[in-house]
């Protein structure tokens, strides 16, 4: 009896050993450890055996059932193991062909800029203050103390707009930002004309000039204005806030300088240049080999200004800069033409 | 303005300096230095190595360095013939060492042809085998070697130089010939060699449009002294006021005039250094008399003119000669000295004298009393040869006779009054550019007198005693008192009064200290200082250029932060433009200006006063400002219509008329999409086009993302662009806040696109932004939700709306949500209608059971069946 449970279990193994798929294991259980497997019989004539015989071959019989059971459970593992094997090899992708895109928006390029500008300046305590596109000479030019005539408003080609005779006050659009200092310190100014209150505000926008088109100038641009107006601001607290600005806007190590200019709503006035971030300051093509960019001009508001917008002089005083959200785009990409920025092109929309 | 080195020292000492050390002190106090141009001194290094240096440089450099061994200063001792070509002479030149023969073809020189020794040698830049040079037959500037060659049988190892070949003018014709005084054997570099900067001059610094400018501030900027130029010359015979009397009528437009006369002068070229300085300062030498003008202008800053004394004598008859300055009547005319006749109006004024008008004043002299050289007459008109400076005889002009005396204006004029007349007439010179920015008065005698000692000097003659001068609007100098208060209050940086007053003493302010006030004075060429608060601006600018605005530290502002308020309508432009990105939509920005013709395409032509128009617009197609923002963002649509899927919006402004007034300014909101609906790839092929419901979707999610409820949307088929079936309109609170829909396909006959359909939005963004969000954010429910679907068969003119909102109104609250997921119109359903089929969500604070869904469910069934005759789909 126990010749022949060695039998079974050899010859079991034997033929688990050739199964390579689930059909013919399961087709092996049954026959092997089946109701009606030889194995099964050997339990099932148990009884029969003498006293001396049932617990030896008993013992056995379970041995080799266990064995079975177990070899089967690994045969079982191994096949799964195959199939998985195949089948994964079989939905191998050729993952070099291209992804499945998704059409997403994006913001304007210029829009993308402005947002950087303007948050960085609201850390610094400078709030978002719009105005008009459209605006008239007295506030664009006069009351920035530009008075008709002043050869000052060379520096500016205005487009004007047919409005009747105006006389000296034309409608025109706005050339810069800087209506916006007027307006704003008028407003705040209104809220408390004998105590007016302190003023920090940036002024983005379009700008309009009548040049023409071509690589280097445009007819619209944009301008973030920053204006800080107090009792005690001077022009030291202006360079270090053009530090603290250029700092986050260009990195840590960015070099900078201050050179004397002039505008009629500043005074002193300066222009302000980064070392060149393309060649570090050694010259090339981005800063015409000066090693310097040139990116916004600031100056001290000049005391007719802050006349003008309710705050007097003697007791106030201030800053203002401008500058160029397209500029920093162009300098900072090396883009050498400003139409891309107004032609849309979604072709270059896109790398942005 | 050009300022070459050598002129500059003739007024500072700028020993130890470099041109780029020098340009950058200058550039950092706002006279910013567009190029270094060298012109025989050494070039940096960095310069020279070009763009691979590892050192810094800092401004544009271009020109040539002489070499001090090869290129030096040498005489012209025999001019032999060539014996093999006639166009070509054979010098015997000198150089200090020894002599060499060297071959010309300079024109200038060929007159001598076979003269054989010189009487007087003639002095020559003379430039060795080996130096380097611009090829004076090329066109440009071309560097080139000098080899050794054989020209015509006769050995050639070096030149002598035309002012090409050395870089101090791009033309030439003809070899430099030296003044009689220059050292033979020097190098060329050490004798002229030069450095050229090229300066900006702002607006407010007309002041510095001279020499003598640049030289005082070069001054402030490096301490050293200002040494101011000795105005001395003799006078004989009698006075000026004897002959000439000055009648001033506006002194508002003329507030001084000065003339002096010299008589007897010899017109000739000037001095060669003279020449050289006024060519690389871009100003042509044409004779000693005029030259004398302008170099004094350059040098000085006041633009002087000279009249041919003679011709006004003449002109006067037995009288005085009688200067008079008035306007102009209107129509007035008058030939100026480019031989233009310019019509006058009455703003422009006029020098005259009895006789009529003499010249366009501060901006261009007249024709008929112009300095005149016979000379250059002859020559024009019958190529007779001259030797240089001789004066050929001859009278074939009406003129015939070169001037022999003088009469030398220097004025004060109105700065803005000549600022129109020259952009008026189109007569931008170096006359109008500085009086156009404020010459002050005081300079008018000093340029005359300036004028008159170099005639004297470059064309012999004789100065007449005294000048005559009518001076009748006398500006006040300005006095400014300043406080170390006040430069700490405004500069943030602590200076004694004896600081400030150093700083500004180098400006030639008058500075004295009383008590704790600096009492400031300005000094007299300048006219930009103010008094009181802005002149006290003024002079503190003043202090913090001299001061070094790199000496200035850097701080934070001690004032406390204003009370922040932000800006809602901006930051709420800012979440719409977030929440278009968010649906896929690429923003655009596009020009303000248009032309009516181009809206027309979208919106048919309106009226001429539909448009705020540009008086002065770049072209016809930006001629008025925008009034449809969608036709922008269709243009740029159209212009991308080749990409396969296009998404666009703009947020913008438009511009409506108002009268006189400035126009109104609304904001806009357009949208257009067109093309593919997916983004294509290689198993995703023929994805279907954008079409009405792509963007009532987004809409649908736009209107939601600022939290708007109560939104309604009815066919609009009355918008003239839109597809009358497939328009709507957008209501939120019943009122209309934009429109969307296909374009027509007559509209989109107008554009250049392809087969897929336009679709377009456009939204009023003021009415839009002022709705009030009407939504919070609610709880999500912890109960279970029951789900079931009903459709419904109702007739085909139903709308979709209706039939959801009866079920929402029946449903209640327990309703939560009801989404429409097929629309299935088929003949077996019945001719004319179609079946809606919707998934309703019901839920509610406890778990609902299916019974209580199923009460519900039959409720709204039966309102259906009911209102609209709806039947239960099966």
């Amino acid at each position: 009896m126990l010749d022949k449970l060695n039998e079974i279990e050899k010859s079991a193994l034997e033929s688990l050993a050739a199964i390579t798929d689930q059909a013919a294991l399961d087709a092996w259980r049954v026959s092997m450890l089946g109701r009606s497997s030889e194995l099964m019989q050997v339990f099932a004539g148990l009884g029969k055996l003498s006293k001396e015989e049932k617990p030896v071959v008993g013992t056995e019989a379970n041995r080799v059932k266990v064995a079975l059971e177990s070899a089967l459970a690994e045969r079982a593992e191994a096949i799964k193991n195959a199939a998985l094997a195949k089948s994964l090899e079989e939905e191998k992708l050729d993952v070099t062909l291209p992804g499945r895109s998704v059409n997403i928006g994006r913001l304007h390029p210029s829009t993308q800029q402005l947002r950087h500008v303007l948050d960085i300046l609201a850390e610094m305590g400078f709030q978002v203050y719009t105005s008009r596109e459209v605006e008239t000479d007295e506030y664009n030019f006069q009351l920035l103390n530009f008075p008709p005539d002043h050869p000052a408003r060379d520096m500016q080609d205005t487009m004007y707009i047919e409005a009747g005779d105006r006389g000296d006050n034309p409608i025109l659009l706005r050339t810069q930002t800087s209506p916006g200092q007027i307006r704003a310190m008028r407003e705040f100014a209104e809220t408390n004309p004998n105590d007016p209150p302190p003023i920090r505000i940036a002024s983005p926008g379009m700008c309009f000039r009548h040049e023409q088109i071509t690589a280097r100038s445009e007819i619209q641009f944009n301008q973030v204005e920053g204006l800080a107006v107090g009792k005690n601001i001077t022009f030291a607290d202006l360079k270090g806030t053009i530090a603290d600005f250029v700092r986050r806007m260009f990195g840590e190590g960015a070099r900078l300088r201050f050179r004397a200019s002039y505008f009629p709503f500043t005074e002193p006035s300066a222009e302000v240049d980064v070392e060149c971030f393309v060649c570090g300051g050694k010259g090339c093509q981005v800063c015409k080999n000066s090693g310097w960019l040139e990116i916004l001009g600031c100056g001290m508001v000049h005391p007719v200004v802050l006349q003008n917008g309710g705050y007097d002089p003697k007791i106030y005083s201030g800053f203002a800069w401008g500058m160029g959200p397209e500029r920093q785009l162009m300098l900072r990409n090396k883009i050498n033409d400003i139409r891309y920025f107004w032609g849309n092109d979604v072709r270059f929309l896109e790398q942005f | 303005m050009k300022i070459p080195l050598s002129w500059l020292k003739d007024f500072i000492d700028l020993n130890s300096l470099t041109a780029e050390e020098i340009a950058r002190k200058l550039t950092l106090a706002g006279l910013e230095v567009d190029e270094i141009l060298y012109v025989g001194l050494p070039m940096p290094e960095t310069a020279a190595q070009g763009m691979h240096s590892s050192t810094k440089h800092e401004f544009k450099t271009n020109g040539i360095a002489w070499d001090r061994e090869k290129i030096v200063v040498a005489e012209i001792r025999e001019v032999k013939a060539h014996p093999n070509a006639d166009k070509l002479t054979l010098l015997d030149v000198f150089d200090g060492k020894q002599d060499q023969e060297v071959l010309t073809g300079a024109p200038n020189i060929f007159h001598l042809k076979g003269t054989g020794k010189l009487e007087k040698p003639i002095k020559v830049a003379y430039a060795k085998e080996g130096s380097v040079l611009y090829d004076g037959h090329a066109d440009g500037q071309v560097l080139m070697t000098l080899k050794r060659a054989k020209i015509r049988g006769v050995d050639s190892y070096s030149m002598v130089c035309s002012e090409k070949e050395l870089g101090i003018t791009d033309e030439s014709d003809g070899i430099i010939i030296l003044d009689d005084d220059a050292p033979v054997g020097m190098p060329l570099a050490d004798y002229i060699g030069d450095a050229v900067l090229d300066i900006s001059i702002l607006p407010n610094m007309a002041r510095n449009a001279s020499i003598i400018g640049i030289a005082r501030e070069l001054a402030a900027l490096t301490g050293r002294k200002l040494m101011k130029p000795a105005i001395e010359f003799k006078t004989s015979g009698a006075s000026v006021a004897d002959s000439v009397e000055i009648e001033i009528t506006n002194s508002e437009l003329n507030p001084r005039f000065v003339a002096g006369l010299i008589r007897n002068v010899e017109i000739k070229p000037s001095p060669y250094q003279i020449q050289r300085r006024l060519k690389l300062a871009g100003i042509r030498a044409i004779n000693n008399i005029v030259d004398a003008t302008n170099y004094a202008m350059l040098e000085l800053g006041e633009p002087l003119h000279a009249f041919d004394y003679d011709v006004l004598k003449e002109r006067a008859g037995k009288n005085k000669i009688k200067i008079s300055t008035r306007t102009a009547k209107d129509g007035e005319k008058l030939t100026t000295l480019d031989g233009v006749e310019r019509k006058l109006t009455s703003t422009n004024v006029l020098v005259c004298d009895e006789k009529g008008s003499l010249s366009l004043a501060g901006v261009m002299g007249g024709s008929e009393s112009e300095v005149y050289d016979a000379s250059k007459e002859v020559l024009d008109a019958k190529g007779i040869e001259t030797k240089p400076g001789e004066m050929p005889q001859g009278k074939i002009t009406s003129r015939g006779k070169s001037t022999v005396n003088i009469l030398l204006e220097g004025a004060a004029w109105n700065f803005i009054n000549i600022r129109r007349t020259a952009k008026q007439h189109n007569l931008p010179s170096e006359a109008s550019f500085r009086f156009s920015r404020g010459v002050h008065p005081s300079l008018a005698e000093q340029g005359v007198k300036r004028g008159l000692q170099y005639m004297a000097a470059w064309a012999g003659g004789a100065v007449a005693p005294d000048l005559v001068d009518a001076y009748p609007l006398k500006p006040k100098d300005s006095v400014v008192d300043v406080t170390s208060q006040d430069v700490k209050r405004l500069l943030g940086i602590d200076l004694t009064l004896q600081q400030i007053a150093e700083l500004l003493t180098h400006l030639e302010f008058k500075c004295e200290i009383k008590g704790d006030k600096l009492q400031v004075t300005a000094p007299d060429h300048r006219m930009d200082i103010d008094e009181g608060v802005v002149g006290l601006a003024d002079v503190l600018e003043e202090v913090a250029r001299s001061y070094g605005y790199d000496n200035i530290p850097t701080t934070s502002m001690a004032d406390a932060l204003p009370p922040q308020v932000g800006n809602p309508v901006h930051e709420w432009e800012e979440h719409l433009r977030d929440l278009l990105v968010a649906v896929g939509l690429q923003e655009i920005v596009t020009y303000r200006m248009t032309s009516p013709e181009r809206e027309a395409r979208l919106v048919g032509s309106g009226l001429a006063s539909d448009h705020v128009r540009i008086a002065n617009p770049i072209a016809p197609e930006r001629s008025v400002l925008r009034r449809s923002l969608l036709t922008s963002v269709l243009e740029i649509a159209e212009k991308n219509a080749r990409a396969e899927s296009i998404a666009l919006f703009e947020v913008g402004s438009v511009f409506e008329p108002n009268g006189n007034d400035l126009p109104f300014e609304p904001h806009k909101l357009a949208i257009v999409m067109t093309g593919a609906r997916l983004a294509s790839a290689w198993d995703v092929k023929d994805a279907p086009n954008f079409d009405f419901f792509d963007m009532k979707g987004r809409l649908e999610l736009l209107l939601s993302g600022l939290r708007l409820t109560d939104i309604s949307y009815t066919a609009a088929e009355s918008t003239p662009y839109l597809h009358p079936g497939k328009a709507a309109e957008v209501k939120v609170n019943g009122k209309v806040v934009g429109v969307f829909g296909e374009l027509h396909p007559l509209a989109k006959e107008k554009f250049e696109f392809g087969d897929s359909p336009i679709i377009v939005a456009e939204f009023d963004l003021d009415l839009l932004r002022k709705l009030n969000p009407t939504y919070g954010i609610k709880a999500v429910p912890e109960t279970p939700p029951i789900y079931e679907d009903i459709a419904v068969i109702v007739d085909a003119s139903v709308e979709a709306a209706a039939v959801e909102a009866l079920i929402r109104q029946t449903g209640g609250k327990t309703v939560t949500n009801v989404r429409l997921f097929d629309v299935y119109v088929d003949e077996k359903i019945g001719a004319g209608k179609k079946s809606l089929a919707y998934s309703l969500t019901y839920q509610s604070d406890k778990t609902m059971t299916d019974a209580e869904a199923a009460a519900i469910r039959n409720k709204i069934v039966k309102r259906l069946e009911q209102t609209v005759g709806a039947k239960l789909r099966s």
